[in-house]
């Protein structure tokens, strides 16, 4: 076969799949948004970016990414090297690592608001430490803090091990002889980590890191069981307006908005962490 | 390029030593103490997962898990998930293994545009499509089938497994394939003999995105079946709005399949290090 | 090895694909009622097993409910044959995609519901299948702090305001609970009891002097509301728990406490104002979409949830009361007698002031909602300013309701033409 027609051979099944399964129905969607009654407007968008909730729901977004999304790539990273330096019980660790993967959010939502709420397992703790005489409201309108503490943690509880999954079976591929080079080189844990493991790993981690941005742009589930009314985000404004406003215009306007930001924070991963190609060592 | 840090005095690499150790066992514990509230207050009667300060030991109350087993219909939803999971898995992989394969391998035109595509996919809230979809599935005949919700799903897993085996064969030198070609391997002999065994991580966390995807999808489930319904859209659509002890049970119930399926397949994710002495 | 037990499975799947189509197919009930999975078996077991034909209950979400639905009517085929929603499910939606009902036989006793359920059209566009209403439930311990002279059940919102203060004092936190979580019905409370008691009306008082004192009530009693109120929805997890001693909810949401607990809880009416008891009714109903695939089974199933010995059933299964006349029996859960009680209280209470559901505001029904949750986080969680905050959320309702053209309802008084927002 002709190698100039490889890749689109390669792709096309794939691309053929998503045109039916998503991009006939997204085109359908997408020509709500710039719709009302039949005719092109932007009323959609400037009903929705109009409502006073808008802004602060896109800065909750925001700022959770940025809190959340770090950590994650931090603690991924931690627990991807620990795996791999592990001899005994690794294949039990990495498993108990990778459980939270097994957890939808609306489960995780559950669980972490048991722990969290005034009658929960938290203050049941504290109470039993003699910590404090009667169990504290985290959850309030008083603590916006805690609330925020409170929805990051359950999402990097949740959603650290998608990253996770996916920097263990790039770690794989990185050849020992590296590692055994560096330290016949006398390089330190942290210099073999610096110079050989992160390059290697770029392209997982642009991967896993593209993905969970992504989803961190979606968060919904989560946050409405933690923060209840207090921290609105963007998906749930989606939510709103599809299902309890039966506004599906702006519904669909929010989503592209959601899409607009999710495309660039890519945009701009690819380019921080641009992968040689066939990555020649 | 010598480092004083290659003589490590022994009490500093000890003390390194311990708090490695520790460090693995805080994190076990951080995933392990949530789900373990969970398996609590699954296991407890509905009084005490309303009493406050709450026990930390289960006292094996089975009544929560007796509601479950005598619903109606638990053993069918449960099939139901795992055929639209597997499906999900079988043409998710299938079909993204080779575009990762190019995207990794070529350049060529269209590329940037067609990573977009993949990214898109996952960027679009799925309940807003499912209308349209579900339109189309009424009148194609695939609605109320495993088959037609395991293709909606397949679309949510296909940019992990897109990505996931792309930036796995990126990781493999390009040098490998070609000293195979000069052995006298074709393309296809090369890939099969020679990339399919280096990849196997990288099938093995797709199909496990694939099918916690599958596993866990609640909207396009409840829209899509109705004698053919999954176990989450039996049960989890309504766990919102039932009393706490139930909402627990239900949680749980849901949880361990896929645990038992990550069991399952974790040891793929590290068939690396067998050959990684190459 | 492994992909081809894989391919194995997907074709036995596939097998089973068909193996399914072949089955002969229940009569599908789609509805947004009875969701808690008790409810939900409760409903399987005790209500649609009478029936003549096998009846497959669903109850969902409201995002898949319509989204099935709409899927159903624009693809001009379906399976859904009975749809159970609330009156506003069904106000929601277009008259034409639902089947006249006026020659069933069935319908409720009250002239009111039946007129609602016609939506604006000359026809029954659903037939009304059960209702239920909001009422307030406290622990008993909580009955010691009672005002003096105050009863229980005569309630006024200063007297409330004054036991929740109590509470609060006594216990060192504040024990009222509100329903104001994302799914919680606060919105309820506003257009059906604060207002009605504060201005006698809902609509066309939104902005009047008297809304600035009923908002003024309700900060007061915020003051002494648990603040992680914000997350509550079903306020029989917080009486269960203690989180809550003193409380507001839909009567099938308080179900769950005086069933566990029947000794520990007592259910009440509503508090008073200075224009009297508001209260508002919660009308669920049963419709045929014009999709339905086999007409005449679905309409026997409408007729058979009509039945009083289904509505007693039913009752028992869902918190929700009959609306045809029906004896009740003597042996109804604790929920239910409670409840009962508390609502049969409150309607013959001397200062009742009952206000019906909004109607005609069509798929409006959510924004109309919304302008009361928001004034409600403006004024009460970010404090803003009662008249600028009324001000400013008057203008959206009174685009709300000149889109809609919904004419006033009770206890507003009646409009010509769409409901001005004086």
């Amino acid at each position: 076969m002709n190698a100039r027609y490889l890749p689109y051979v390669m792709i096309l099944p794939v691309t053929l799949f998503l045109c039916v399964f998503f991009i006939y129905p997204f085109v359908l969607v997408a020509q709500q948004a710039f719709s009302v009654d039949g005719s092109w407007s932007l009323a959609n968008f400037q009903e929705v970016v109009g409502y006073w909730k808008f802004p602060i729901s896109m800065k909750n977004t925001l700022l959770l990414a940025l809190a959340v999304v770090p950590v994650q790539v931090i603690l991924a990273l931690t627990m991807a090297t620990m795996v791999t330096k592990m001899k005994t019980g690794r294949d039990i660790v990495l498993y108990i690592w990778t459980i939270p993967l097994g957890i939808s959010d609306l489960a995780a939502g559950i669980i972490w608001l048991a722990i969290f709420e005034q009658s929960g397992f938290l203050n049941s703790m504290m109470h039993g430490l003699g910590m404090v005489d009667r169990p504290v409201n985290f959850l309030t309108y008083q603590n916006p803090g805690i609330v925020f503490l409170a929805i990051a943690l359950a999402e990097i509880w949740r959603a650290t091990a998608i990253m996770l999954v996916i920097l263990v079976a790039g770690m794989g591929l990185i050849p020992k002889e590296y590692y055994e080079a560096a330290e016949v080189f006398g390089a330190s844990p942290w210099k073999r980590f610096l110079r050989i493991t992160l390059p290697m790993l770029r392209p997982s981690l642009q991967t896993a890191l593209i993905l969970r941005v992504i989803l961190a742009f979606e968060i919904f589930a989560v946050v409405q069981a933690l923060g209840g009314t207090l921290f609105p985000v963007l998906m749930g404004s989606v939510y709103e307006y599809q299902f309890d406003l039966l506004n599906s215009g702006a519904a669909a306007a929010i989503a592209l908005i959601i899409l607009v930001i999710s495309i660039g924070f890519t945009l701009l991963i690819l380019r921080a962490l641009r992968v040689p190609k066939g990555a020649t060592i | 390029m010598s480092d004083v840090a290659a003589q490590t005095p022994r009490d500093t690499r000890s003390a390194g030593r311990f708090l490695y150790v520790a460090g693995v066992v805080f994190l076990v514990a951080w995933v392990l103490v949530p789900l373990y509230f969970l398996l609590i207050n699954t296991l407890s009667s509905p009084d005490a997962v309303n009493s406050f300060p709450k026990s930390f030991i289960p006292e094996f109350d089975m009544g929560s898990l007796q509601f479950f087993a005598g619903f109606e219909g638990m053993l069918g939803a449960l099939w139901n998930s795992a055929v639209v999971a597997a499906i999900t898995m079988v043409i998710s992989i299938t079909i993204s293994a080779p575009a990762g394969y190019a995207l990794s391998r070529f350049h060529f035109p269209g590329k940037y545009l067609f990573r977009l595509l993949i990214l898109l996919t996952r960027a679009f809230p799925l309940p807003l499509l499912a209308l349209p979809l579900a339109v189309m599935f009424i009148r194609t005949g695939l609605d109320d089938t495993v088959f037609g919700l395991a293709l909606v799903h397949t679309t949510l897993a296909i940019p992990f497994a897109v990505l996931i085996t792309y930036s796995l064969f990126s990781g493999i030198p390009m040098e490998l394939e070609e000293a195979a070609w000069t052995l006298g391997c074709t393309r296809v002999t090369a890939f099969t003999k020679v990339i399919l065994p280096l990849i196997l991580p990288g099938i093995a966390a797709s199909a496990i995105f694939a099918f916690v995807i599958s596993w866990n999808e609640v909207f396009a489930a409840a829209v899509l079946t109705i004698e053919n319904r999954t176990l989450t859209a039996f049960l989890l659509q309504n766990l919102d709005t039932s009393p706490l002890h139930l909402k627990f049970a239900g949680g749980f119930i849901l949880v361990v399949p896929a645990l038992i399926f990550i069991f399952a397949v974790r040891k793929y994710l590290f068939a690396m290090w067998g050959i990684a002495n190459r | 090895m492994t992909l081809k037990m894989k391919l194995a499975g997907a074709a036995s799947g596939l097998a089973i694909v068909v193996a399914a189509t072949a089955a002969q197919a229940d009569v599908l009930f789609w509805s947004t009622q009875a969701k808690p999975v008790e409810e939900s078996q409760a409903m399987r077991d005790q209500v649609l097993s009478g029936h003549s034909e096998a009846v497959d209950y669903q109850p969902n979400d409201a995002g898949p409910w319509i989204t099935r639905l709409q899927a159903e009517l624009e693809a001009g085929t379906g399976t859904i044959a009975v749809l159970g929603g609330l009156h506003g499910d069904f106000s929601a939606m277009n008259p034409d995609d639902l089947v006249d009902l006026d020659d069933l036989g069935v319908m409720a006793a009250s002239g009111t519901f039946n007129d609602l359920a016609k939506l604006g059209t000359d026809a029954m566009q659903y037939i009304p299948w059960m209702q239920a209403s909001y009422i307030m439930a406290a622990n008993k311990e909580a009955l010691q702090y009672l005002p003096d002279g105050a009863d229980i059940n005569a309630l006024s919102y200063d007297q409330l305001i004054e036991w929740t203060a109590n509470v609060h004092e006594a216990v060192g936190e504040p024990k009222f609970g509100f329903p104001a979580g994302p799914k919680g019905l606060k919105h309820r409370f506003f257009q059906g009891y604060l207002y009605p008691s504060y201005t006698n009306g809902v609509v066309r008082t939104f902005a009047s002097d008297d809304a600035v004192v009923a908002w003024e009530k309700m900060k007061e009693l915020w003051a002494h509301t648990n603040p992680a109120s914000t997350n509550f929805a079903f306020l029989q997890e917080q009486l269960l728990n203690g989180d809550a001693w003193i409380a507001f909810d839909h009567t099938s949401r308080l179900a769950a406490a005086f069933n566990e607990r029947p000794d520990d809880f007592v259910a009440f009416p509503a508090p008073a104002g200075p224009t009297g008891r508001g209260f508002m009714p919660v009308l669920a109903g049963v419709a045929i979409p014009k999709t339905a695939p086999d007409m005449e089974a679905a309409k026997a199933l409408v007729q058979y949830m009509l039945d009083p010995a289904t509505q007693i059933a039913t009752l028992k299964a869902t918190n929700f009361f009959p609306v045809v006349d029906v004896e009740l029996p003597s042996d109804l859960p604790p929920s239910v007698q409670a409840a009962g009680n508390a609502v049969a209280i409150m309607s013959a209470s001397p200062d009742a002031n009952p206000g019906l559901l909004p109607a005609g505001l069509g798929d409006k029904g959510g924004d109309f909602s919304r302008v009361y949750s928001d004034t409600f986080e403006r004024i009460v969680l970010a404090g803003q300013d009662i008249r600028t905050v009324l001000d400013d959320q008057k203008k959206t309702l009174a685009a709300i309701m000149e889109e809609s053209g919904a004419p006033c309802w009770a206890p507003d008084a009646p409009s010509e033409g769409a409901c001005p927002v004086e």
